[in-house]
């Protein structure tokens, strides 16, 4: 029963990180069709943000709910308005683009903040069932990713600026001659995915270490998921993220983690073969 | 226009030119070659490996040289790609015809370099702790096998907490080959080997494999962990409350400074071995290390085993030209078989004949707070050469890579 419990909350644990992990890149990929290749290295910079504001001494919750996705957020606003910007629509530029400022984050983080910035431990302690004990950062994780997502969905389905967004993405043209500023859109929309990343680079860190080639274990992961969910990307990225971080973590107590970053590929492999459009390009297609 | 006369100007000048070369070539350095990553992945090793090598060689040079001729090293940074290995070792044998070459991290560029290096006659000197067992002539090894380490630790785990054992290790020939060690050595004791899981190196999600721990309460976790991802278990086991409820253990632990990147409440008791730790307090490594720190700063993060044994590398091979009175090859080779030993940092190393790995002293520690605490040192540590395998002094033609047989 309790070995059962356990099970449950990794489970439950696995979905809510690969969710995190993959909501910044459901809007700029997902929504913007900004292929972002430095996906994972906005992530780290979050990571980076949060571990050097705690270390110098800020609020541990500060340094991790408001410093680490205002760095990312203003980070993104840069690489939109200097780099992203001006290839809007050039798909072959934008991957070289973001390829070389995912080398480039990866070599200044290398040179600039080095290997020997110290971490943050996972705070909280532990909550015991019989012999298995499981620490509350855990279940932080899980509500943190479950608030991201909802107020993103709240945000998108019943706010003004929320169907203005929607609205340039889908169609610009129409947007624009209706009087919106589709340019500002896109940009505040590229800084919001670019925030969520820094705030899943920044809740993630405690639990995955920070350096400077971190990025490279997330952005596969990213991509697959929000590829397979398809076209409406909040809710394809969230249900792909829960059916993945599911497969992946039963494979891997069922068997051996090898297996269970093997069942990922196999389950992403599948189901595009299946639904090459994605979940969302058959199922909840009136989704967001 | 060359015409007979500006043919023959131009042949006397060059000829002129080459006894020129010829006669300067006593007082010329010596070249010697070193490829490091010093960027890509695995910069967090090359860059402090390089540190080491390059204090041993200013050293060499400060104190006069070798033969009274100055070391000129040609650099090359490998990207931690294995492709510029290749290239790299063949232009250091080949072009800049260099004495020596030293270097390399991974086992896979190690491999890529060795049959290139033996091939081309040009010496290789392997500097970082492997797997063990490459048994050829051209070939030195520095650094320390999990032979010698896992026998030590669990000794160490069965005087303190038991013999039921947890391994955890990288899913690649290094971890593997040091399972089969752990597996050996829990046997010969006495003890059993519990569970063991392995893990790509970008897997950085241990939940599940945190819970079976739970179930299968050993004794101790010994980890054989490699890389960034997998450094996120320890803040997943420190968030399980693990860390206060059973012994962890580790091979690899502090190789790239993680003692100052990850917090005290999260690493401490983490128990280790290890030739060199900075808090050792020998009387050269209390010389040694503010000459490190004076060179370098402190912004370099945390010396031990791995970068360590590149000083010790060039260190031991200049003496073995200092003994050849030489650079050639063969009698540097020579040299270095009459078992020569020079002292470091982390007490004396010296060269085993047979398999041209090394005799070093090894420590235990645990990390506390930041540092490694010393524990206990065990003196003169042979390298592990299980039913004399390789023995390059009976069989020198011997060019292979032996896994142990168990």
């Amino acid at each position: 029963m309790d070995h059962a419990l356990v099970v449950g909350l990794h489970l439950l644990h696995a979905m809510a990180s690969l969710a995190l992990i993959s909501v910044g890149l459901a809007v700029i990929f997902g929504m913007l069709r900004v292929i972002n290749f430095a996906h994972g290295e906005f992530l780290m910079v979050g990571g980076y943000a949060f571990v050097l504001s705690a270390g110098a001494g800020l609020n541990l919750w500060i340094a991790m709910l408001v410093v680490a996705p205002a760095a990312v957020g203003a980070l993104g606003f840069l690489v939109e308005r200097f780099v992203i910007r001006h290839l809007h629509g050039d798909i072959i530029a934008t991957i070289l683009a973001t390829w070389g400022l995912s080398l480039f984050l990866i070599g200044l983080a290398a040179t600039v903040l080095g290997y020997h910035q110290q971490g943050v431990a996972p705070p909280f302690g532990t909550v015991q069932f019989s012999s298995y004990s499981i620490g509350i950062y855990t279940f932080f994780v899980i509500l943190v990713a479950i608030v991201t997502v909802v107020s993103l969905f709240v945000w998108l389905r019943w706010s003004r600026s929320g169907l203005l967004a929607r609205g340039a993405m889908q169609n610009p043209g129409l947007a624009a001659t209706l009087g919106a500023d589709t340019k500002r859109l896109r940009t505040a929309m590229f800084v919001l995915g670019s925030a969520l990343s820094g705030l899943a680079g920044a809740v993630l860190a405690p639990l995955a270490g920070v350096l400077p080639e971190i990025g490279a274990t997330y952005v596969v992961k990213a991509f697959i998921t929000v590829i397979s969910g398809g076209a409406t990307a909040l809710t394809g990225t969230t249900l792909a993220a829960a059916l993945f971080g599911f497969t992946s973590q039963a494979a891997a107590f069922l068997s051996r983690p090898v297996v269970g970053e093997v069942a990922l590929l196999v389950v992403a492999i599948v189901l595009l073969r299946l639904l090459p459009t994605g979940i969302t390009g058959r199922y909840f297609r009136k989704a967001l | 226009m060359l015409t007979r006369r500006t043919f023959i100007e131009g042949t006397a000048a060059t000829a002129a030119i080459s006894t020129l070369g010829r006669q300067a070539q006593a007082d010329d350095p010596i070249s010697v070659g070193a490829i490091y990553d010093l960027s890509g992945p695995l910069q967090g090793f090359g860059d402090n490996q390089w540190r080491c090598a390059e204090l041993a060689i200013d050293q060499i040079n400060e104190a006069g040289g070798l033969l009274g001729r100055q070391l000129e090293v040609k650099l090359y940074d490998a990207q931690s790609d294995m492709q510029f290995y290749n290239q790299f070792a063949n232009q250091l044998a080949l072009r800049d015809r260099v004495a020596v070459v030293q270097g390399g991290l991974t086992s896979s560029s190690r491999e890529v370099i060795r049959p290139i290096l033996h091939r081309l006659d040009t010496l290789y000197v392997y500097n970082t702790n492997y797997e063990g067992g490459v048994c050829d002539r051209n070939f030195f090894a520095t650094g320390a096998t999990p032979g010698i380490y896992v026998d030590l630790l669990l000794q160490a785990a069965a005087d303190r907490w038991g013999k039921r054992v947890y391994v955890l290790a990288a899913d690649y020939n290094y971890g593997q080959i040091s399972a089969q060690w752990i597996r050996k050595a829990a046997q010969s004791l006495g003890g059993e080997v519990v569970g063991e899981e392995f893990f790509p190196l970008d897997v950085n999600q241990f939940g599940a494999t945190i819970s079976r721990i739970q179930a299968a309460e050993p004794d101790v976790v010994l980890n054989v962990f490699v890389g960034p991802a997998h450094e996120a278990f320890y803040g997943q086991w420190a968030s399980a409350g693990m860390n206060q409820r059973i012994p962890m253990m580790s091979t690899t632990f502090g190789g790239t400074s993680e003692i100052v990147r990850m917090p005290p409440e999260v690493v401490n008791g983490i128990m280790v071995i290890g030739s060199y730790y900075e808090s050792l307090d020998n009387a050269f490594n209390q010389a040694w290390l503010p000459e490190f720190r004076r060179r370098y700063g402190t912004d370099y993060g945390y010396l031990t085993d791995v970068p360590i044994k590149d000083w010790y590398g060039w260190t031991l091979w200049a003496e073995a030209v200092r003994q050849a009175g030489t650079t050639d090859r063969d009698a540097v080779i020579e040299a270095l078989e009459t078992g020569i030993s020079v002292d470091g940092p982390g007490g004396p190393v010296s060269v085993d004949p047979a398999t041209h790995h090394c005799f070093m002293d090894t420590h235990l520690a645990e990390a506390r707070d930041g540092e490694f605490k010393i524990l206990q040192r065990y003196q003169g540590v042979a390298p592990t050469n299980p039913a004399a395998q390789c023995d390059l002094q009976a069989r020198p033609d011997t060019n292979t890579m032996f896994t142990p047989d168990i």
